[in-house]
C-alpha cells in the first residue's frame, strides 16, 4: 500500500526548497503561488510577477489592506515591500526573456518524459491561454513543473508523449509532485525524492513514461 | 500652446472607424484598464475591431459576478468595464491576445464569440505579444525570438537559426489607436502610472496612429517629476480625466 499523496500546500513547500538565497523567481499560476510563502527566512528571494513588479511580498488576503494597483499575475493583491520595483511589460519581459529569471514554478496538463509541457489549455477546452507562462517556459535558467502526479480521475500527467497541445517543447528540467520528484535528463526521467511510503514502482505503476531509478532514491523532506 | 486634453471620451474616439485595430491596455484587473474609453467605443458601436491586448475580457456579467466573489480580498469598482463588453456587443472581429481564455471551465465571451463562428483568434504569449507592440512604436519592422518555436505559435512564420537556436520572425503589428490607462497627466500628454498598473500601458502608449490616455487627474505643467515620468507626452495625442464617482458604461460623457 501506498504512502499518502502530498496536499498543495506541502508540495509547495517542497518546491520553495529549491529556492536559494539571491535568485529572481517567478511563479505560475495555480498551486506555485503558494510558494512565495514559504521562502527559508535566511534566504532573500526577489519574486518577479510578469505583469510588472519585482520583490513584493506576501499575498493578501483580505479587502482592507488591498491595493488594486498592486497584484500579482494572478490577479491576486500582494504586498509592498523594500527593495521592491515597478516596470512596465516590456521591461518584465525583458527580464523573462533576457534570461534573468532563475527559477519558474509552473502549472501542469501534461509532462512528457522528454520534458516537453502542455499547460494553456484547460483541457476539454478548444481555446487556450499563454499568458506568460510560454515566455517562461521558453527563458527561465530553470523551469519546475509543479503538479500532482496523476489527473482527478486518477490518470497520468507525466506521459510518454503530450496528447495535449504544448506551451514549450524540452523546457522542463525538474518535476516536483505529490509523490515524487524527478529530474529531467537528457537520459530521461531520473527519480529523486519519493514521498514517505512511497516506492519507485508505486511511482513507475502510475505512469507509462520510463523513470530511470538510480540507486541513491531519497525521502522527500521539506526543510 | 500643446494642449492633448480633451472634453471627453465620447470625443476622444469619435474618429475610430470600423475595421480599426485597437491596442486596450490593461493586464487583467481593475485598475489599469482604461474602462472609460472601452466604454465610449461600446457606445460609438464600431465594428469589425481588431482588438490587441492581453485578454478578451469577462464581460458585464461576469464582471458583476467576479465582484462578489472577490469581495473579501479586494474591492473592485463598479465602474470597471473591460473588452468584453465590446466582444458582447458584437463589434469584435479578431483578438490578438494572450490570455483569451479562462483558466477555469467557465467561458469568457470572447471564447464563446470564437467558437460560435465569426471571430477569429491569434494566440501569443505575452511577450511577443508585448514585443510585438514595442515594435511597432520603436519604428522596427520585426523582430526573431526563439519563444513559440515548436508550438502553434510557429504556424506561418519564418524560422531562422541563431547560435544554434531556432527562432521566428515576429512582426509588428500596426495599429490605428491605443487606449491606455494612466494615474496622472500633464498637457503635454506626459504620464505617470501607480504600481502594478503601468503593465501593458506604457508600451501601447506611442504604437498606434493615436494614443488616448485615461487618467485620474491632469496636473499643472511642471509638476510632474521629469525623474519620474514614464511616458513622455510625445506618444500620447490625447488625454481624458475619469468621472469622480462611477458612471455607467451607456451613459454618454
Amino acid at each position: 500500500m501506498a504512502g499518502e499523496r502530498l496536499d498543495e500546500q506541502t508540495m509547495a513547500i517542497r518546491a520553495a526548497k529549491e529556492f536559494q538565497d539571491g535568485m529572481i523567481v517567478n511563479l505560475g499560476v495555480g498551486i506555485p503561488t503558494f510558494c512565495s510563502n514559504f521562502v527559508a527566512p535566511e534566504r532573500e528571494v526577489l519574486f518577479h510577477s510578469e505583469n510588472g513588479v519585482i520583490g513584493f511580498g506576501p499575498i493578501i488576503d483580505n479587502a482592507e489592506e488591498a491595493d488594486e494597483n498592486l497584484i500579482n499575475a494572478g490577479v491576486q493583491p500582494v504586498s509592498r515591500k523594500p527593495g521592491m520595483a515597478f516596470m512596465d511589460h516590456a521591461e518584465s519581459f525583458c527580464i523573462i526573456r533576457g534570461g534573468h529569471v532563475d527559477i519558474t514554478v509552473l502549472g501542469v496538463v501534461q509532462v512528457s518524459e522528454k520534458g516537453d509541457l502542455a499547460n494553456y489549455v484547460v483541457p476539454g477546452k478548444q481555446i487556450g491561454s499563454f499568458g506568460g507562462g510560454q515566455d517562461l517556459a521558453f527563458c527561465a535558467k530553470k523551469v519546475i513543473a509543479l503538479t500532482t502526479f496523476s489527473t482527478k480521475e486518477g490518470g497520468p500527467k507525466i506521459v510518454k508523449e503530450c496528447t495535449q497541445p504544448i506551451t514549450a517543447p524540452q523546457c522542463v528540467d525538474q518535476i516536483i509532485s505529490d509523490i515524487a520528484v524527478l529530474d529531467v535528463t537528457p537520459e530521461g526521467l531520473v527519480l529523486r525524492e519519493v514521498a514517505p511510503g512511497w516506492t519507485a514502482e508505486e511511482v513507475q505503476a502510475l505512469t507509462e513514461a520510463k523513470i530511470i531509478v538510480p540507486p541513491d532514491v531519497e525521502e522527500m523532506t521539506l526543510l | 500652446m500643446i494642449n492633448k486634453i480633451v472634453g471627453s471620451f465620447d470625443e476622444a474616439v469619435a474618429d475610430m472607424v470600423d475595421g480599426a485595430t485597437v491596442l486596450i491596455g490593461g493586464f487583467g484587473g481593475a485598475g489599469e484598464c482604461p474602462s472609460y474609453l472601452i466604454a465610449a467605443v461600446g457606445r460609438k458601436g464600431v465594428k469589425d475591431l481588431t482588438i490587441v491586448g492581453n485578454t478578451g475580457g469577462w464581460g458585464v456579467d461576469l464582471l458583476d459576478i467576479l465582484r462578489q466573489r472577490m469581495a473579501v480580498i479586494l474591492n473592485l469598482p463598479e465602474d470597471w468595464y473591460d473588452p468584453g463588453l465590446l466582444v458582447e456587443r458584437g463589434q469584435v472581429k479578431k483578438g490578438i491576445l494572450s490570455f483569451p481564455a479562462a483558466p477555469a471551465r467557465i467561458l469568457t465571451p470572447f471564447e464563446r464569440a470564437v467558437l460560435a463562428g465569426g471571430v477569429e483568434v491569434e494566440l501569443l504569449g505575452q511577450g511577443t505579444l508585448c514585443e510585438r507592440m514595442r515594435a511597432a512604436k520603436g519604428g522596427i519592422a520585426a523582430f526573431y525570438t526563439p519563444v513559440g518555436v515548436g508550438t502553434i505559435v510557429e504556424e506561418g512564420k519564418e524560422v531562422r537559426e541563431f547560435n544554434g537556436r531556432k527562432h521566428l520572425l515576429e512582426h509588428a503589428i500596426k495599429s490605428d489607436f491605443s487606449l491606455i490607462r494612466a494615474h496622472k497627466a500633464d498637457r503635454y500628454g506626459n504620464l505617470v502610472y501607480r504600481g502594478t498598473a503601468r503593465t501593458f500601458n506604457p508600451v501601447m502608449a506611442g504604437a498606434s496612429t493615436v494614443t488616448v490616455a485615461e487618467v485620474d487627474e491632469v496636473v499643472e505643467l511642471g509638476e510632474l517629476d521629469p525623474e519620474c515620468i514614464v511616458t513622455p507626452g510625445v506618444y500620447v495625442q490625447r488625454v481624458v480625466v475619469r468621472p469622480k464617482e462611477p458612471r455607467p458604461w451607456d451613459e454618454a460623457m
